[in-house]
């Protein structure tokens, strides 16, 4: 009897243990903005880089940027959102680190550090003085903390073939270029838009007011889905910025304390209404097709997905604008293997690559000539017609964006230090859902 | 024995070394417990303190870095916002909730398989009870994910009487949370009940107790300690869990603004203050577990 005790016990305890180290449910590909200074790791290097240092007072590219790309170093380590450097073993189809190996055999084997935060990528990005990890594709949040801390080098987009067939929009983007001076190559990017059932929300909804305004949304009761980050409060910010126009906000993600306050109010009163706050976008796909939730904030790729598999959704930009993301692959000051993460930033804006991580990751590609090749042809995680469903080409899609940035005290214009900082903006986010 | 002596090099450091812990024990058990215990002390106790102590540190307001000085700031804002009350007694009430409902599924089924079932039956019933755990905990939460939504079998079921499903709410909650953990309260149960020897009960009857009497009279009171060490698996997981009410509901647990505040905030020191609350709530219930007699039980 002893015996069966025991094993019993061991086997609960065994269990526990593995019930605990079940993973964490953040498949989540987009950021979720955090504050700067993130702390500094032990040894890391706070100083500014050579080529940040040497920052002209006029604008325009530094005189001493490497000219041409040499020999490459022999191994390559970046820091990626999940999906940004497939090798095929997710999807077989999809794998374009596996011929980068090939057509440069001088840099090695490619090691991939998947991040789940925007944190977490800065903190990486400063491991070992920077000289861990050679580059990462950053998200705006995260890209112009790595740019005033000298994280990141000034990159030569001469070096890039394709830098020219990217986005005009995409450039020269304040997330990246700071004073003229490139800090990494656009990627993708993607805007946050209102999706709704079309057979359960009639008329079709132009404003957020639809989700945020009492006397719209009312029909919606426990119908409406909210985006589950604090950084959502910039969507109410944004709704406020044009329907309460005597609060003077100028940036959803500047907010001083009254227009903070009259925002997180705005998502307080909408709460009773809430069925669910989604986090992973696979929630949000589930809700939509068995009608949990019919109108809410999206991203383009839930959109497609339901549309494809037959849910009668639709999405809008809103009158207000939209709040969305866009990615930056950036090198590290101190890489260890600068050539090859070069070559890899140039192999990542090919338009065949660029086609491919658009599909898998469900992101408008920085590189317009993928669309030749995502209409043409396209695997299984692909649509037809994905760059006009994805606005690809469409600059008054993106011109409605106010791109996710870290919300910090220093609102950057005339009006200090008062605005509120991100660690308020997640208090505040849990009292909003109670 | 002698000839192995003789082969080997008389004054070799190894044999002098091993000679003399032979006659020394506390310097075998030093060197023994030296790696486990110093990775308890350093690994383990070492990052609670800093826990601890970071609890007490706060955030810059204008750069949002932390900064290492004392503060009780943390522990204010814990208290003043009504919110952390919310969330921390929804917290308490399901885990006591799930709890709960475990020890009534639990003991029948457990109580059949130790006293009950032939061989044959028990083994299937063990599979029964175990299999589910082969399976990935984040599966199972799917699976009632669908089983709870908005139009799913439960839903439809309640439609009939004219009810609605709890899609996400916090009844949602205690039911997936009390499938989740209800293995971690059959085994240790089956495994009070196995303990209990027959003799006992035949002294019972032979004495002149009904059932009735025998199972509140010897049973309950021989079995009530595995039942406290089950209900601090029961307890303690639900307590900490943050990923299935994110998953089925759309309220807040415990481990909800801990994650937030520490993961995507990087507001570590507010994080650290919250993380207090769940480990002074287990050390009360381990102290009445305890008197209970749970930890005679494990």
């Amino acid at each position: 009897m002893k015996h069966s005790t025991g094993l019993a016990l061991l086997a609960t305890v065994g269990l526990l243990v593995g019930a605990c180290t079940g993973s964490t449910a953040t498949p989540s590909p987009v950021t979720t903005p955090a504050p700067t200074l993130a702390p500094t790791p032990a040894g890391a290097s706070v100083a500014p880089s050579a080529s940040s240092a040497a920052a002209s007072p006029t604008g325009g590219p530094s005189a001493n940027l490497p000219q041409s790309i040499g020999a490459g170093e022999g191994s390559l380590n970046i820091i990626i959102w999940p999906g940004y450097a497939e090798d095929g073993s997710n999807v077989k189809e999809y794998d374009w680190v596996h011929p980068f190996e090939a057509a440069n055999p001088d840099c090695g084997k490619v090691n991939i550090k998947p991040a789940d935060t925007s944190d977490q990528m800065v903190t990486l990005m400063r491991q070992g003085g920077g000289t861990v990890y050679d580059g990462v594709s950053a998200s705006g949040d995260a890209t112009n903390r790595l740019i005033a801390n000298g994280d990141v080098a000034e990159i030569n987009v001469n070096l890039i073939p394709d830098y020219s067939d990217i986005a005009p929009f995409l450039q020269s983007p304040a997330h990246n270029t700071v004073n003229g001076k490139h800090y990494g190559i656009s990627h993708g990017w993607g805007g946050n838009t209102l999706m709704y059932r079309t057979d359960k929300v009639s008329p079709a909804p132009t404003s957020w007011a639809s989700v945020f305004d009492p006397s719209a949304s009312q029909s919606y009761q426990g119908k409406i889905t909210d985006y589950d980050s604090p950084i959502y409060i910039a969507d109410a910010a944004l709704y406020l910025k044009s329907s309460n126009p005597s609060l003077g906000i100028t940036d959803p993600y500047e907010l001083t304390q009254p227009q903070f306050d009259a925002a997180v109010a705005v998502l307080k009163a909408q709460q009773p209404w809430v069925a669910k706050y989604w986090s992973l976008y696979t929630d949000e796909i589930t809700n939509f097709t068995n009608a949990s939730t019919i109108i809410g904030t999206t991203w383009p790729y839930q959109v497609n997905t339901l549309k494809a598999s037959g849910v009668k959704v639709d999405a809008v930009v809103p009158t207000e604008g939209m709040t969305g993301w866009a990615d930056t692959w950036m090198m590290s000051a101190h890489a260890a293997h600068p050539n090859c993460m070069y070559k890899w930033m140039a192999w990542m804006v090919t338009p065949k690559v660029q086609a491919e991580v658009a599909e898998y990751f469900g992101e408008a590609p920085a590189n317009p000539k993928a669309c030749t090749l995502l209409d043409a042809t396209y695997g299984s995680y692909g649509v037809k017609n994905f760059c006009t469903l994805y606005h690809v080409n469409d600059t008054a899609f993106y011109g409605a964006i106010s791109f996710w940035k870290t919300p910090l005290a220093d609102c950057g214009d005339s009006r200090g230090t008062t605005c509120v900082d991100y660690s308020k903006w997640a208090t505040a986010w849990t009292a909003i859902k109670g | 024995m002698t000839t192995n002596a003789s082969s080997l090099p008389p004054d070799g450091l190894r044999r002098r070394l091993l000679a003399a812990l032979y006659r020394r024990v506390p310097a075998q058990l030093l060197i023994l417990l030296a790696p486990p215990v110093g990775w308890f002390g350093v690994v383990y106790l070492g990052s609670l303190a800093i826990l601890l102590l970071s609890a007490f540190w706060y955030l810059n307001p204008v750069t949002s870095a932390v900064v290492h000085d004392f503060s009780l700031n943390n522990f204010q804002d814990l208290i003043s916002q009504p919110v952390n009350r919310t969330i921390v007694l929804r917290t308490v009430t399901i885990a006591l909730a799930v709890t709960i409902t475990d020890m009534a599924l639990a003991f029948p089924i457990a109580y059949y398989m130790a006293r009950v079932a032939a061989p044959r039956t028990r083994s299937l019933l063990f599979m029964a009870v175990l299999l589910p755990l082969w399976s990935n905990y984040l599966v199972r939460v799917f699976a009632w994910k669908i089983i709870l939504a908005y139009g799913g079998p439960l839903d439809g079921l309640l439609g009939i009487v004219g009810l609605q499903g709890p899609e996400f709410s916090d009844v949602s909650t205690w039911i997936v949370f009390s499938y989740l953990w209800l293995p971690y309260m059959i085994l240790p149960i089956y495994a009070g009940f196995e303990r209990i020897p027959g003799s006992l009960l035949e002294a019972s009857a032979d004495l002149g107790g009904k059932a009735a009497t025998t199972f509140r009279r010897v049973v309950l009171p021989l079995v009530l300690p595995a039942v406290a060490a089950g209900s601090i698996f029961t307890f303690s997981l639900t307590l900490g869990d943050y990923i299935t009410p994110a998953l089925v509901s759309k309220n807040q647990f415990l481990g909800s603004v801990i994650y937030l505040n520490q993961g995507t905030a990087n507001n570590v020191p507010f994080a650290a203050t919250f993380a207090l609350v769940p480990i002074g709530i287990m050390a009360i219930y381990l102290l009445i577990a305890r008197r209970l007699g749970a930890f005679n039980a494990l």
